[in-house]
């Protein structure tokens, strides 16, 4: 499915015929995805098909609803993640999230990060920690004179990237975005895009966007998402490929409309 | 029909009618919400006139009241401290049951259980804050002193005792105080628990670490509310405390509270102007204004919550 | 799960975490457990005092009316009768008479006349329902012995009759029905000042009263006067209604004074006290149930020209009022069970008449459980018991109408 020109590529997340449900109703059908190492993996399509709903599966986040069960399978590193003896702490751990809206905790800034890293038995020195957290995030400069001042009296753009600097604190291997600048100004969404290039160096990128802007920018893959079938109100995946040809030749003559703003 | 041709041929005049019955009637549902605030008016001057009339008897003294150990009407000895110490302790004694309780169950109930659980354990709350406070007085009096008694040895523990009253008023708040922390706790939005599910927390972590410092102000004010309560709460206490002023902090001797107090003083035909019915407006009056006080702190603590999640 | 490399410092603390979590779940579930127990007692408690043996002995012994060698059992009622008339003072018989002639009266009403009137049967010991059910020989036995002369029973002290008839200083005979009238009449009077107080100004602070500095100090106003304590009420009623307003609360200024009523303790400052006290309850209830009536269907009102009061009579309250009625019956439960402030008002220690105005002397369900509950013998504890179960199901019912009326007129909107 994937074209690469790296001989040996190597991929942490990969799902297998992957169906969610909410109670009975099948909400994503069919995704076939790999996820590779060190890139920045772009979900795209219109709202309400499904694109969340697959990336909080990914670190079992969506199991914080009630009745929401999955058929198939998804990997990380080479593992089921929803096997039985699998703890979806760990699970979140290694696979991080950032979210659509900036949700910093109540605390300071520096406890926003000091918090996450003690729970996970941080036992080294936590200035260190947080001071380089916020450098990788962009944001030390702007805080370093108000650590503790609450995260909340931050504007939109910062605590967004508080969260990300948050996220990045405990060393995951993942980080999952769920449209992380819809809710931010363009300058803060540049500021969040480029962010995202520093931060592949050390991360894998899976980011959820309504902006296909955005994702031929910034990604490196695209999953194209779409409601499948007449009448059947279930998102799947219909190409996945480098965001390039997805862009330009895309295959599926409906990514086609959809990329070129002709959709609906 | 003929009333709208009227209307069309006529001037029609825009002009204000006066309406005297809408007049009339917002007058008087103005009156009834006037009444609430001639409530308050009506406590403050007649327990102040009363409770001025107390303290300019010649047997009275202020100063001997907020000094003295010892509240013996018929020997003029008017000092509050034995009553205000055993409303202090069956009020500590309350809720030191309530607060840990109250919080381990809201935080069950907002945190833990599931949807079917909590639609079936809160109508049993509310049963338990509907039950009229003299029914738990008979329960402190015939189970929870019985009880003490066995635990402790009847040597210890007296029939009528503080720590009795005091635990069965702490069950009597729970549901108060769970309710209210639990109203706070679920007004914690959902975005603040997912961000420390996100970053791999514990059931655990995000309830005691995240959700409920979120929710601190509400607890606070659930809390307060309790003191208010506890403070004020008068059957349990003047069935299962004792009668008779005691200046003590042993929980296990019988003791008067200012509501049990006031309870027995007026059991009996008072006749006005004697010292005693004076004496149970002053001490209305104090625990109206403790009271008021305390509920007051508990609003503006909701209030000010109220601005950072809304 | 593959183990993450050990990366500055961040141990696998997992299974410590978990273990506190599995620890912490269990002391919040072990909490909300204590929770249920505590009812479960409280209820157990009192259904172990409301039933249960009971040894009483007879003060005058039955067999002494043994006539002809048919014990006072087997008689028909015309030899019942007989006794009755020789034994009681005429004025007794006659009064007895006038409640409900003789001749309309069965052969067991009179028995039961004769037991209650002349062998008045007094109680010597009491057990629980518990050792009731498990020691019965043990509970024979001490009878036997300690008691020779004394019958014993396995009784019920919550019955038709407990319920029906007029309080008395006997235990075995002594009923709740002065209480409860004494109960309704009060509540009475509480709705009448508060329902319409209570929803008027409800209507007041939420379709009449601008955002001013004035009304904001009502509104906060009703909220502090809901956290005051009951018993503040109470010493608020003793100072206004009984003493202040005695002429109107005695019935002086009507000339309808109450002859065993000599000043303002009475029902109608006993309701009028658990009126204010219900009142801001009832307030903050009212406004929430006309808060929740929608904007559209006022401004529909006004689009055709309707003037305030008219939108609010015809379309605010009628759709409001289910809400209203729930949150009334609620604040009128919570009046019911009221003890302090009727104590203080001045509830009366021990009548045995019905309360037949307003100006009646008074008792109440809650106050008479109180005043059987300070009763050291075990037989007043078992009345307390039986009154509280009364007492509950009349809370209980009331609730349960309350809860139907609220899903029956919730889906409205």
């Amino acid at each position: 499915m994937t074209t690469n020109n790296n001989p040996e590529p190597t991929y942490v997340i990969e799902t297998q015929d992957l169906e969610i449900y909410y109670g009975t109703f099948k909400a994503v059908t069919d995704v076939n995805m790999k996820v590779e190492q060190n890139k920045i993996t772009a979900i795209i399509g219109p709202s309400g098909c499904g694109k969340s709903t697959l990336l909080r599966a990914f670190n079992r986040m969506n199991e914080l609803y009630a009745g929401t069960s999955i058929k198939g399978k998804i990997t990380f590193n080479g593992q089921d993640i929803y096997a039985k003896e699998v703890d979806p702490v760990e699970v979140r751990y290694r696979i991080g999230m950032v979210f659509q809206k900036p949700n910093p905790f109540p605390k300071s800034i520096y406890e926003n990060i000091a918090w996450t890293a003690r729970i996970h038995g941080y036992k080294g020195n936590m200035d260190e920690l947080v001071e380089n957290s916020l450098q990788q995030a962009a944001l030390w400069d702007e805080v370093k004179d108000k650590l503790h001042q609450s995260g909340l009296s931050l504007s939109g753009g910062q605590q967004q990237r508080l969260c990300i600097a948050r996220a990045i604190s405990i060393k995951p291997e993942v980080i999952l975005m769920d449209e992380p600048a819809s809710a931010l100004d363009p300058i803060a969404t540049l500021k969040i895009e480029e962010l995202m290039q520093e931060l592949k160096k050390n991360y894998t990128i899976v980011i959820v966007t309504h902006n296909m802007q955005q994702a031929a920018r910034a990604s490196d893959y695209t999953a194209m998402m779409m409601l499948s079938g007449e009448g059947e109100r279930s998102g799947t995946m219909i190409e996945f490929n480098e965001t390039k040809t997805i862009f330009t030749r895309p295959a599926d003559k409906r990514t086609e409309d959809y990329v070129t703003g002709r959709f609906g | 029909m003929a009333e709208l041709t009227d209307k069309k041929t006529s001037t029609i005049s825009l002009r204000r009618k006066p309406r005297w019955g809408e007049s009339i009637i917002q007058g008087l549902l103005f009156l009834s919400g006037f009444l609430s605030i001639f409530i308050t008016i009506g406590i403050v001057y007649e327990l102040g006139k009363e409770a001025l009339l107390f303290f300019q008897m010649p047997e009275v003294d202020l100063l001997s009241t907020i000094t003295s150990t010892e509240w013996k009407p018929h020997v003029n000895k008017f000092g509050i401290w034995p009553l205000l110490t055993s409303t202090l302790l069956t009020s500590t004694i309350a809720m030191s049951i309530a607060i840990p309780l109250g919080m381990s169950v809201a935080i069950y109930l907002s945190e833990y259980a599931s949807p079917k659980v909590r639609n079936t354990l809160k109508p049993v709350l509310e049963v338990l804050a509907g039950i009229p406070t003299i029914v738990y007085g008979y329960f402190a009096l015939t189970f929870m002193t019985p009880l003490l008694r066995q635990i402790f040895g009847n040597d210890t523990v007296q029939i009528y005792n503080t720590a009795s009253a005091g635990l069965v008023m702490g069950i009597l708040i729970l549901p108060l105080i769970t309710s209210m922390t639990e109203d706070s706790l679920s007004a914690v939005p959902r975005s603040l628990r997912e961000a420390a599910y996100g970053m791999g927390a514990t059931k655990l972590e995000v309830a005691v670490q995240i959700v409920v410092p979120a929710a601190l102000s509400g607890i606070a004010a659930a809390i307060i509310v309790g003191i208010s309560r506890a403070i004020g709460e008068t059957m349990i206490v003047a069935v299962a405390a004792g009668a008779g002023p005691n200046f003590t902090l042993n929980p296990f001797i019988g003791a008067e509270t200012i509501t049990g107090h006031i309870v027995r003083i007026s059991g009996g035909d008072l006749s006005y102007d004697s010292i005693d019915y004076n004496s149970i407006f002053a001490l209305g009056l104090f625990l109206f204004l403790v009271t008021l006080t305390l509920n007051i702190i508990s609003q503006a603590i909701v209030r000010r919550f109220r601005e950072v999640y809304e | 799960m593959k183990e993450k490399e050990v990366i500055q410092g961040f141990s696998n603390n997992l299974n410590a975490r978990n273990r506190k979590g599995v620890i912490w779940h269990i002391i919040f579930q072990a909490s909300t457990l204590v929770g249920i127990v505590a009812l479960i007692a409280l209820m157990l408690n009192i259904v172990n005092s409301a039933f249960g043996y009971v040894a009483y002995e007879a003060r005058v012994d039955p067999d002494t009316f043994t006539v002809d060698g048919v014990p006072l059992e087997e008689q028909n009622k015309e030899q019942l009768l007989t006794l009755l008339q020789s034994e009681l003072s005429r004025g007794a018989y006659n009064k007895l008479n006038n409640e409900e002639p003789f001749e309309e009266r069965s052969r067991e009403n009179v028995f039961q006349l004769i037991v209650e009137r002349i062998i008045r049967p007094k109680v010597v010991a009491v057990w629980d329902l518990w050792p009731s059910l498990t020691q019965v020989d043990e509970i024979r036995a001490t009878v036997a012995q300690d008691f020779p002369t004394a019958e014993l029973d396995f009784v019920s002290w919550l019955t038709y009759d407990f319920v029906t008839r007029p309080q008395t200083s006997e235990a075995l005979t002594a009923g709740v029905r002065t209480a409860i009238l004494g109960s309704l009449w009060t509540i009475f009077f509480t709705i009448l000042l508060a329902f319409p107080v209570g929803v008027g100004a409800a209507i007041y602070l939420e379709e009449y009263a601008s955002d001013n500095w004035f009304n904001r100090i009502i509104q906060t106003n009703i909220n502090n006067l809901a956290g005051v304590p009951s018993i503040v009420y109470g010493i608020l009623g003793l100072a206004i209604f009984v003493r202040t307003l005695e002429p109107l609360t005695s019935g002086e200024i009507f000339g309808l004074v109450d002859p065993t009523t000599a000043n303002g303790r009475t029902v109608l400052s006993a309701g009028l006290t658990l009126g204010l006290l219900v009142l801001p309850i009832i307030i903050i209830n009212a406004q929430e149930a006309i808060r929740a009536v929608p904007r559209s269907l006022r401004n529909a009102s006004f689009g055709v020209g309707a003037t305030k009061w008219q939108t609010v009579w015809s379309h605010v309250l009628p759709n409001a009022m289910p809400g209203i009625l729930t949150g009334t019956i609620l604040a009128v439960s919570r009046a019911i069970g009221e003890t302090a402030p009727l104590v203080v008002v001045g509830a009366s220690t021990a009548i045995s008449f019905d309360p037949e105005s307003p100006f009646s002397k008074f008792t109440t369900l809650p106050i008479q459980i109180y005043q059987w509950t300070a009763r050291p013998q075990a037989e007043f504890q078992s009345l307390a018991a039986a009154s509280i179960l009364v007492l509950l199901v009349l809370l209980l019912s009331l609730n349960a109408s309350a809860v139907l009326l609220r899903n029956r007129f919730s889906r409205r909107f």
